[in-house]
């Protein structure tokens, strides 16, 4: 298949790896963090790690739109969806997300209108069909999906729908980095920037990461062979000993982001001064909410919700693998109490989240996979 | 909602049974509190037996109601089956759940099946819910080893149904059936209120005459036997996909929904070394993989590169971010064959039009038992798990 076999080609992909282990300096230890979750979905889906050597650990980042919301937004939108006439609308991913209530899933199956949706405008189309019931999009994601909630809030206005609204979780993936490189648990060497997010906001934003911290970023894309490729340019600035970001998607990520998207989003949406994280806790300035000009879309002003704090299950460490600190496995419930068919945890949820990718692809030891590779 | 919060109570009981689990490790002499910390390779390893416990473990079905991913073919199908359909009507012919029973029945030896259908939509590229009917239900036989003879089929109706459509749907039935060899003898009809069913839903079921001895079953499966899929996988469930018209795209793909007892027939008259005949309806090829591995308790090694995919099925998975391997076909069988005979299997197997396209996808291996593994096409290597959750409701 075009645009897609180029990037998987096994060949290309050991002469690569062999460039990587050239790099590695003896006796050093390489920490870098794949900042999005699509990263983790691809080198768990591809067996991507069975490359590398075993000087350098892929540590997964916060880049997971599922993964982050905290328990207390779930409930938010479980009681946004038990209000009368409401037909909540999802993306898939966000269904089976516990809240301290069950998911949306569970809520569906005992009667609650909660449809899924590929798009924030079939939430719209949903709205049309039905104008005597109140449609809710939940929004979520990074700046990776705040353009088409976006567009789709002016869509509504131009249309003059009043019965739709979103309500929004989106966040942003600058702040969330910051959070981990002031954290003090880890020490990473450099950084795969999140693909997805730049075709939006652009490079510029992570200048502050090589220039203030010393940290290589690098813009990688989602095949396995950009992966590769943007570990070999990160393992090449590292021998240098320089700290620049570089674009290694630039077949789609423009340096200086996507002007309309980001026009669209500042029009509707502004900074929240703080925002609660999955396992990050609060951020300040680190995610979105409607503007006022377009508060008759904002679900949250339309509604009561609850809005309060919901403390994980104490035995979850979602938290610790969101910062990259624990791998998925050594999270104390991890595969026995938690997997994906009962979640206790975002990781777990969504195909980005890094225990579920562990989980259903990566639960292997690297002595299984040599005698796999053997036989 | 004034029910108990069904995540609640399990996510408390699943954290004692967690802790229970802890509990006997330490006892045994586990490594938690040991004076070193033992390097990562070995805790991850000590997890991974953990895991593997774990996921033996008795299944419990842990919601309080019935939710999509019930009837979605992967692990909550198979959790809902084995707790409560297999618990509750526990007999041996059952116990092997395979896709049919075979019977002794006053010295003639058969096979008995049944299956209920609810596509939506009724009408797609390549047939419809009547040809899936017919065809679904004479493949659970021929993949038993069982010559399809008979059929019933029970029509469940909504109010309001157009004839015409019924009348269409009948006449697809008839069709397959003549194509099949197999005569629809009994039936049932029900009709229940607008808005209570949705168009048509139709159960048959069938039996066939089992005429040799082999003893077919996954459990069969031995390390070293060949898997070989009879043609390129998941063309019916992204035609369903695609003809729901949701997603706007548009793909040259029809359904392969087609009766395989030919195919069978040509296969073990060929091969007596048939260990297992699945055919890969809901749930696709890697549902099957694994009820191998843990039929047999063996592992399972598959290479991505050989696995047969249309590209237009390639490219609008990709596009929706499935994976083929777990996309349903409703005209395609999975064959499980002692290492000596792949070479004849395939050779038979491709011998008829419905098998043009096999190709053996890997093999089995004595560890790790219970786990399918992939080399993938890229060259790394990855498993192979049951599906969580439900990518696509009604495909069949």
């Amino acid at each position: 298949m075009r645009f897609v076999d180029e990037f998987r080609d096994a060949d290309k992909a050991h002469a690569l790896a062999a460039k990587i282990t050239a790099l590695c300096e003896p006796g050093r230890q390489y920490k870098i963090m794949e900042v999005c979750g699509g990263h983790t979905h691809t080198i768990y889906k591809h067996g991507l790690e069975d490359y590398l050597p075993e000087q350098i650990t892929l540590v997964h980042g916060p880049g997971c739109p599922v993964c982050v919301i905290p328990m207390g937004r779930v409930d938010d939108a479980m009681a946004l969806a038990a209000e009368p006439d409401v037909i909540m609308t999802s993306f898939g991913d966000m269904m089976r997300v516990p809240g301290s209530n069950g998911s949306f899933f569970d809520a569906k199956a005992q009667g609650t209108d909660i449809r899924m949706v590929y798009s924030p405008l079939d939430s719209l189309k949903i709205a049309r069909k039905n104008p005597d019931k109140r449609v809710v999009f939940m929004a979520i994601g990074f700046e990776t999906t705040a353009p088409s909630t976006a567009m789709t809030v002016l869509r509504a206005a131009a249309e003059g729908l009043d019965n739709f609204s979103i309500f929004c979780n989106h966040v942003t993936i600058v702040p969330a980095i910051k959070a981990i490189l002031d954290s003090p648990d880890l020490r990473l060497d450099g950084f795969l920037g999140p693909g997805h997010v730049s075709t939006v906001i652009g490079c510029r934003p992570y200048e502050f990461i090589a220039r203030d911290y010393g940290k290589p970023v690098v813009v990688a894309g989602f095949e396995p062979l950009d992966i590769l490729q943007s570990i070999y340019m990160l393992m090449l600035q590292l021998s240098r000993g320089e700290s620049t970001v570089e674009n290694q998607y630039s077949r789609v990520v423009p340096w200086n982001g996507n002007t309309v998207a980001l026009k669209a989003i500042g029009q509707t949406m502004e900074l929240r001064p703080y925002f609660e994280w999955r396992g990050l806790g609060f951020i300040s300035h680190s995610a979105l909410k409607v503007r006022e000009q377009y508060a008759k879309f904002d679900a949250e002003l339309l509604f009561s919700v609850p809005g309060v704090r919901v403390a994980d299950p104490k035995a979850c460490q979602c938290g610790e693998v969101l910062k990259g600190v624990l791998k998925p496995w050594e999270c104390k419930v991890f595969g026995t109490a938690c997997t994906p068919e009962t979640p206790i945890g975002t990781c777990m949820v969504s195909p980005e989240g890094a225990c579920a990718a562990y989980y259903n692809y990566g639960r292997l030891t690297r002595t299984r996979v040599k005698e796999a590779s053997q036989s | 909602m004034t029910a108990e919060p069904p995540s609640v109570g399990w996510v408390a009981e699943a954290l004692r049974v967690h802790e229970e689990q802890d509990r006997d490790e330490e006892t045994r002499g586990g490594h938690r509190g040991s004076p070193q910390p033992l390097p990562g390779t070995v805790r991850e390893e000590l997890v991974l037996e953990r895991i593997d416990r774990a996921r033996r473990s008795r299944p419990r079905v842990r919601e309080e109601r019935i939710t999509m991913s019930h009837g979605a073919g992967g692990k909550a199908t198979q959790t809902l089956i084995e707790a409560i359909f297999l618990d509750g009507f526990r007999n041996p012919l059952l116990e092997p759940l395979e896709d049919a029973a075979r019977l002794q029945v006053s010295g003639a030896r058969l096979a008995l099946t049944t299956d209920s259908y609810v596509v939506s939509p009724l009408f797609f590229p390549g047939g419809s819910i009547g040809d899936l009917a017919v065809n679904g239900t004479v493949n659970d036989l021929a993949v038993s080893g069982a010559t399809p003879l008979f059929l019933s089929a029970g029509f469940i109706l909504e109010e309001g149904f157009p004839v015409a459509d019924l009348t269409r749907i009948v006449a697809d039935m008839r069709e397959a059936a003549d194509a099949a060899g197999v005569q629809v003898v009994t039936g049932d009809t029900k009709v229940v209120e607008k808005g209570k069913a949705d168009g048509c839903y139709i159960n048959t079921a069938g039996v066939g005459a089992v005429e040799h001895d082999l003893d077919l079953g996954v459990a069969s499966a031995r390390p070293g036997d060949a898997i070989i899929v009879s043609g390129p996988i998941g063309d019916h469930g992204v035609t369903i996909m695609l003809a729901r018209g949701e997603l706007d795209i548009e793909a040259d793909v029809i359904s392969d929904t087609a009766p395989l007892n030919g195919l069978v027939a040509g296969l073990l008259s060929a091969a007596p070394g048939v260990r297992a005949l699945r055919d890969a309806t809901r749930g696709g090829v890697a549902t099957i993989l694994n009820e191998i591995a843990k039929a047999a308790n063996v592992g399972v090694l598959v290479n991505e590169n050989d696995i047969p995919v249309r590209p237009e099925v390639r490219g609008a998975a990709e596009l929706l971010g499935i994976d083929p391997m777990y996309v349903a076909c409703e005209g395609r069988l999975v064959a499980v064959v002692r290492r000596d005979q792949a070479d004849q299997s395939l050779a038979a197997l491709r011998a008829h039009p419905l098998g043009e396209q096999a190709a053996v996808i890997g093999h089995v291996t004595a560890d790790p038992p219970g786990i399918v593994q992939l080399k993938t096409a890229f060259g790394g290597t990855r498993i192979v798990d049951l599906l969580v959750g439900d990518p696509l409701p009604r495909i069949c």
